[in-house]
């Protein structure tokens, strides 16, 4: 079904590029030069296993607010299975949404 | 007059300016290290145009016009916040509160930012060129670059992966939203598309003690707080998951 355009949804596209830009733009260029002390620079370096394994979470477990368990976690599973054996990164997605589709079928 | 000759001579030196160019440019590649960066990034980038369809489809169904999907993925370039925006519009919530939550899923971009900013000198050196840079700050980016031990092949690694992923996503983009509702994308298993490449990227960063303690403590903090905190702020808590490396 194809909904109706809202009115102004423009706007709120423009909104969210100079938004999501002005986040974006903050450390590399404003911040940039500066050197920053050591344990900060480790705690940054941290920053993309803690977030992506929060995504991860999110995207598996989770519709809106509520935590739920469906097709996804079977696509999980797979994923993880074959990460960890080293599959190309291709070959990983493809699995897992083959493995979702499967369980969503039966 | 010698005009008659002139351009045939000017071309084949053009022409072999431009082998020149072509060789020196891709000449990287015959080290197997800058290979393996490069093929990460490019089927990640593969990977992440096939998320990119679902994204089309989604917006064009929640309302959107193909254009307006289109300036979406070509301006916002945040594939969360572009889901939960249009998903909140197909839903029938507010623009602002479409906005909302979109800006808050952007903001960690901004962190990502933080973890680049020590290496922005060597990524991308000139102010002009920092500024462009910025665009392609975000989750894959951040990830494949922090996941590389030398300054020269995190700036590979940011570069090929921000430019290949911003051509396969809006490519992607595109095509499903010219599509519109004639795919379903959760049939295809679609959605879980974006969390299995998120997995393979995730692995080089729980090599250390200190990458397995802050994933495992970022998806927890963020599957506690998901059910009682509003869209995106349980991703911004699980960074707080860093502070691990407080320690040592």
């Amino acid at each position: 079904m194809i909904n109706q355009a809202p009115a102004h949804l423009w706007l709120m596209i423009i909104a969210l590029a100079v938004t999501a830009y002005l986040f974006k733009i903050f450390g590399l260029v404003i911040l940039g030069s500066r050197q920053l002390p050591k344990v900060f620079d480790r705690c940054l370096g941290l920053i993309p296993a803690a977030l992506l394994a929060a995504l991860v979470a999110k995207d598996t477990f989770s519709i809106g607010q509520s935590l739920v368990i469906d097709a996804r976690v079977a696509g999980f599973a797979v994923a993880v299975i074959a990460a960890w054996r080293r599959a190309p990164l291709i070959v990983v997605v493809v699995l897992a949404a083959g493995a979702t589709a499967l369980v969503r079928v039966i | 007059m010698t005009r008659g000759l002139a351009p045939t001579k000017c071309c084949t030196e053009f022409f072999s300016e431009f082998i020149f160019c072509v060789k020196r440019f891709f000449a990287p590649l015959a080290e197997p290290a800058v290979r393996r960066v490069v093929i990460a990034s490019l089927t990640l980038g593969g990977a992440v145009g096939i998320f990119a369809l679902s994204f089309g489809v989604a917006s064009v169904s929640a309302g959107a016009s193909v254009w307006q999907t289109c300036a979406l993925s070509l301006f916002v370039f945040t594939g969360a916040s572009q889901f939960s925006a249009m998903s909140v519009v197909g839903a029938g919530g507010s623009l602002a509160a479409a906005f909302g939550g979109a800006a808050l899923l952007a903001a960690r971009n901004f962190v990502y930012g933080l973890a680049l900013s020590s290496s922005a000198k060597s990524m991308a050196g000139s102010l002009p060129r920092r500024i462009f840079a910025a665009h392609f700050v975000i989750d894959e980016t951040t990830a494949l670059a922090l996941a590389q031990e030398s300054p020269r092949l995190r700036k590979i690694a940011f570069w090929t992966t921000g430019i290949g992923l911003f051509s396969f996503w809006n490519l992607g983009t595109l095509i499903g939203a010219l599509a519109g509702s004639a795919i379903d994308p959760q049939k295809f298993g679609l959605d879980i598309a974006f969390p299995a490449a998120f997995i393979v990227m995730l692995l080089p960063h729980l090599r250390s003690k200190l990458g397995r303690q802050a994933a495992a403590l970022g998806g927890v903090l963020c599957l506690i707080s998901i059910s009682f905190l509003p869209i995106g702020i349980p991703i911004l808590i699980a960074a707080c998951a860093v502070l691990v490396g407080l320690r040592k």
